[in-house]
């Protein structure tokens, strides 16, 4: 990446092999030892390998550890999304005392609490707020927070739109924001300009805002810490940023679920204008969320796109364009997304086996992996799926055995990541154990 | 005329189906036989699902043509509407966890397969179930739960309606996201049904019917 101009001129393939080779080298990480680094570049060669459809030494293994460090150290979500410290002294403790694993899930998925409740956040309910205090997740609360009549207002100025009107409903304290003009009202000598930030409501909104500035700020010092920590000891971060299908975008937290399904009967124009909006917005944020060293990697969960919850018709009208359209953006720019299909996606197989060869990897959740491996085998990485209820209940006999089956089924050919079908946040380190063994035993390319 | 209705709901033409409903209530026809019409095709919906050829969003908006309807034909009700029902089934989704998609088809699919259902909602305490199970005596129960928090949650719903003395007497339905038979030996269930039919088979099959 010397030059702008040079970047530009390379195919997307060059352009992922770039940035691999950076994320590679680990620039600015110093390692505590000359061992961690080597571990640091053979774990990080391993999944650059498999994300790119080529054999590693062994199939590698993504812990699906999201909030397990918290209930290993004897603590839970609520305290470590209220307590910084804490954050850190349980997730150095599983750092330390788990052993060896290919990658380390740092602490970046916990909300910062406070920052949440200085903005009056309403889009989503947390242990102690919401649900009960020792419930192990945060959870979306569905909602119609975007009209049936407000998709002109969204296509027409996204900017606009959420600034004053979306903005307002989901979190409490912004809702005053909707007495702000357009910025682009902004011109000329400021003689009225102003006004409007002068009202007390919008000076506390503001407020509210730097406040939840400033905690985010104490939380991210406090994942930053840990997350470099784990990588000065050899261990890459594998997550990096996130983004959405723009058709689970709208449907999951502007029309809610209930709402996106009746307007792809009353407004399905309207519908599918809107997710064409909402893709550009997704890719440039997509874009710029990926740092220049930082893993070349884009995780997106998608939801209203899986088996039973839309016909194959529904899915290639609505969802799968602009899904499509995010997709093709990042990987033109050297970007690999990281496609978490939640549920199931065994219908969607065949559809999605047209984008380009080795350009992403599909993380599935309860779809069936040998037809999986069957279809995309030769296109695209796979990573999966030992079960959530298995990984929870199961011994780690179980769980061994089970991974040495998907093993078998998906690691022939290379392009094969063992993962979990969705994170856990509790149960037996063992489980995990178990399937750091069974790479090692059963996972060996010769 | 009857016959219309009952396929232009289930075909779920919007426009036509009010327009219809509009025409018979004008015609004064008994508003119980526009309410019937409403059952049968949901009833057909229902079975389109069942089979593969409708998803959510055609149950999601054949519920709001229903509703619709339901507004239009309300003035002209005298009575109160009773239909004849299988048996009762008490659903929600256990405590920790607040989605209700699945459990909302689930809700839809027993009520058209003919069964009194008691919808409790989301993040519902174990006591309430209980307290439902009694007061109802229905002799089904069904857990709901999307997220890996439901797993302890149904195992300790189990558990309290084996202490209020009715675990013998019920039987019990597990489903949702993240829910398997793996889940339903840890929280002692009866039975898990991977989707709403199976769901509606279970019901069936513990009470008998076919």
């Amino acid at each position: 990446m010397n030059t702008e101009k040079k970047w530009n001129e390379l195919t997307p393939d060059e352009k992922r092999e770039e940035r691999f080779k950076r994320w590679l080298s680990a620039p600015g990480v110093e390692f505590s030892s000359p061992e961690a680094e080597k571990l640091y570049k053979e774990r990080a060669t391993r999944f650059t390998r498999a994300f790119q459809l080529g054999k590693p030494d062994r199939v590698p293994c993504m812990l699906p550890a999201g909030n397990f460090a918290a209930y290993y150290a004897g603590s839970d979500l609520r305290t470590v999304m209220y307590d910084y410290d804490e954050l850190k002294r349980t997730w150095r403790k599983f750092l330390y005392e788990f052993g060896d694993s290919d990658m380390f899930f740092g602490p970046g998925m916990v909300p910062p609490g406070r920052a949440l409740e200085a903005v009056d956040y309403k889009l989503y309910s947390w242990p102690g707020h919401g649900i009960s205090g020792d419930t192990t997740t945060y959870q979306c609360v569905e909602g119609e927070y975007m009209k049936a009549d407000e998709y002109d207002a969204l296509i027409k100025d996204p900017s606009n739109f959420w600034l004053r009107i979306y903005l307002p409903r989901v979190f409490g304290a912004f809702e005053p924001l909707r007495y702000i003009p357009p910025f682009t009202t902004i011109e000329e000598i400021a003689i009225m300009s102003f006004v409007p930030y002068g009202r007390p409501d919008v000076q506390a909104a503001f407020e509210a805002l730097l406040e939840a500035g400033r905690e985010s700020m104490k939380w991210m010092s406090a994942v930053m810490e840990v997350s470099q920590e784990a990588m000065a000891l050899g261990f890459p971060g594998v997550m990096a940023s996130l983004a959405k299908a723009p058709f689970d975008t709208l449907g999951d937290t502007l029309r809610g679920t209930r709402a996106v399904m009746m307007d792809m009967f009353q407004r399905p124009e309207k519908l599918q204008e809107a997710t064409e909006k909402i893709a550009l917005l997704t890719i440039d944020s997509a874009i710029s969320s990926v740092g220049e060293s930082g893993p070349p990697l884009v995780m997106m969960p998608l939801h209203k796109g899986a088996d039973g919850f839309m016909s194959q018709k529904q899915y290639e009208t609505f969802y799968w364009p602009t899904f499509k359209k995010v997709i093709m953006a990042l990987v033109n720019e050297g970007i690999l997304p990281i496609l978490f299909a939640e549920g199931s996606y065994n219908t969607r197989l065949d559809i999605i086996k047209e984008l380009p060869k080795a350009s992403v990897a599909w993380w599935f959740d309860q779809t069936d992996m040998a037809r999986a491996k069957e279809v995309l085998g030769d296109r695209a990485c796979l990573i999966g799926n030992v079960p959530t209820s298995l990984l929870m209940t199961g011994t780690p006999q179980e769980v061994k055995e089970h991974c040495r089956k998907l093993i078998e089924v998906c690691a022939p050919g290379g392009g094969y990541i063992l993962g979990g079908g969705a994170n856990i946040d509790k149960g037996n380190p063992d489980n995990l154990r178990a399937m750091m063994e069974a790479v090692k035993e059963y996972g060996v390319y010769k | 005329m009857s016959g219309d209705l009952v396929n232009l709901i289930a075909d779920l033409k919007e426009g036509e189906v009010l327009e219809l409903v509009k025409q018979r209530l004008e015609a004064k026809e008994d508003p119980m036989k526009i309410l019937e019409d409403g059952r049968k095709a949901m009833a057909i919906v229902g079975k389109r699902f069942a089979d593969g050829e409708y998803f959510l969003p055609e149950l999601v908006f054949s519920g709001e043509l229903l509703k619709q309807i339901s507004e239009l034909v309300k003035p002209y009700l005298t009575k109160a509407v009773e239909t004849k029902r299988l048996g009762k089934v008490v659903i929600g989704t256990v405590a920790g966890d607040i989605h209700d998609i699945g459990l909302n088809i689930v809700d839809f699919m027993l009520d058209v397969n003919g069964f009194e259902v008691y919808n409790l909602g989301v993040d519902v305490p174990v006591d309430a179930f209980v307290k439902k199970m009694k007061e109802t005596g229905a002799p089904i129960l069904g857990l709901s739960g999307f997220l890996t928090p439901a797993f302890d949650a149904m195992k300790e719903t189990v558990e309290a309606v084996e202490a209020a003395g009715l675990r013998n007497k019920i039987k019990i339905m597990i489903g949702g996201g993240q829910m398997d038979d793996e889940v339903r030996k840890y929280a002692k269930a009866d039975a898990y049904g991977k989707d709403a039919m199976a769901a509606v088979a279970l019901a069936k099959g513990w009470l008998g019917a076919k």
